[in-house]
């Protein structure tokens, strides 16, 4: 995260009126309908800022809450349809772990339009835009501030 | 009063004949309990290696640590083994909830089952350890009250004695914080996780935490910096709680650990709840169910899923 950081994909400050969005998207569906959702020319809201990752089971939780922490407005994690899993189950089993993160993180008192899972093949295009626009929207529409933001450290994240 | 310091004497005569027995015949190298600790009123944890250490150990309603939290370090394999290297055969005086943490440390592969002698202890409910700050260990814990199941299932040896009874297991106390409005639970939640001074104490107790680094520990990159910004610590504790995912036995080891006295068992028990209510799973019971994340089923609730379709 630190070097997300870096490279200005995520603002420290939330100064900024747009709120910004990372997305974890499976290399095999997700990636591929976010790409043919360009290739199509459909219109989405630039406030997504897309990690590609094998799988969605390679998600760990911690990559949600850190990047929540280090100035993300919103997590999208989207990968195959169940069933469609490039490795067979990986997102069966995140699917599972992502049900209890959900519902702890919302338990903790944290929006849950902060955190959304979704499932977009690589043939829905239309799908991904729509993801997008409902992800966005929905976290325009909130209205408690962000409560979970790093403050100030001494030394940087690359300690 | 006397009844009951004289029935767990009884109890206590019979654990250390059971145990002397055992290294009389052979049949372990070490055996994990309790001794009497450095405090009046306290117990600390105890490696009996021979026959007359048998005679040091002891049984009484102090014995909170969780003795499971020994078993993944002593059955660790050297890199390179020497010749006619064995893991050790451990004798475990067990309660009911160390019997669960022993289960979960079987199915990860963290203890030998053949090599364990699980010597299962009645237990009334245990007083955790009083603290610095002055409050004092009157009545048992929490764990305790709400244990529903105080007795070790599969032990090898049952030392006999009377037993809490079971609670009913509602969470009801968990259900209520839910009920809170989200800005409440979170003010909770900061307030108790802002008491915390990265000790890491909760992770050393925790019998399920033996990752050889934890995520804490890694430096590259820090995902939770050790100092005192607050929402470094809050991943922290996001991070190491949800570790215990469907894994969590609800000993409140971590609870009594805590120098700090934060009520970790608050959110702790939410992922028990969820574990059980989401996939019908409660850690420990037998050492043969898989865990609730290394496994799926087909038919998974998917409540949680955004469908951008939908209106």
């Amino acid at each position: 995260m630190a070097s997300l950081q870096g490279r200005r994909i995520l603002s420290k400050s939330n100064t900024l009126k747009e709120p910004t969005i990372v997305a974890f998207l499976c290399n095999w569906c997700s990636y591929a309908g976010a790409d043919l959702a360009g290739v199509s020319r459909l219109q989405y809201p630039a406030n997504v800022r897309v990690i590609r990752v094998p799988c969605s089971g390679r998600v760990d939780p911690l990559y949600i809450v850190k990047a929540l922490q280090e100035g993300a407005d919103g997590v999208l994690v989207s990968g195959c349809h169940p069933g469609d899993c490039h490795y067979i189950s990986g997102n069966l089993v995140a699917r599972r772990k992502f049900a209890m993160l959900k519902s702890f993180l919302e338990y903790l008192g944290i929006e849950p339009q902060r955190v959304q899972f979704s499932w977009v093949s690589a043939s829905e295009g239309g799908r991904f835009a729509a993801l997008i626009q409902k992800v966005v929207s929905d976290i325009k529409n909130l209205k408690t501030p962000k409560k979970f933001v790093a403050t100030e450290r001494l030394c940087n994240a690359d300690y | 009063m006397q009844p009951k310091d004289y029935a767990m004497q009884t109890i206590e005569t019979k654990m250390r004949e059971a145990i002397k027995d055992l290294f009389i015949h052979g049949k372990v190298d070490v055996v994990i309990g309790f001794q009497k600790g450095s405090r009046p009123q306290s117990a600390r944890p105890f490696f009996a290696r021979s026959a007359d250490d048998a005679g040091k150990m002891i049984w009484n309603d102090h014995c909170s640590s969780n003795v499971a939290v020994f078993l993944p370090k002593l059955f660790e394999k050297p890199q390179r083994p020497k010749e006619g290297f064995k893991l050790p055969r451990v004798g475990v005086v067990t309660k009911g909830c160390d019997g669960r943490s022993i289960a979960g440390l079987v199915k990860e592969k963290q203890a030998l089952r053949e090599n364990l002698i699980i010597i299962g202890m009645p237990c009334g409910g245990m007083k955790p350890p009083s603290k610095h700050n002055g409050k004092k260990a009157a009545d048992v814990g929490r764990a305790c009250v709400e244990c529903v199941n105080s007795t070790t299932s599969g032990a090898d040896i049952v030392i006999s004695g009377e037993s809490k009874k079971p609670a009913k297991g509602d969470y009801a106390r968990i259900k209520k914080f839910e009920s809170l409005p989200a800005n409440k639970r979170w003010e909770r939640f900061v307030a108790e996780i802002s008491k915390c001074i990265r000790c890491n104490a909760c992770r050393q107790a925790c019998p399920n935490c033996y990752c050889k680094v934890c995520f804490a520990d890694q430096k590259k990159p820090s995902w939770a910096v050790p100092g005192a910004v607050l929402s470094d610590t809050i991943v922290f504790h996001i991070g190491r709680m949800f570790h215990q995912a469907g894994r969590c036995v609800e000993c409140d080891a971590c609870v009594n650990a805590c120098p700090m006295g934060i009520d970790l068992r608050l959110f702790t028990q939410k992922l028990a709840m969820d574990a059980k209510e989401l996939f019908g799973c409660v850690p420990g019971v037998t050492s043969e169910e898989v865990p609730p994340l290394q496994t799926f089923k087909q038919d998974d609730s998917e409540c949680f899923i955004t469908d951008p379709e939908e209106k």
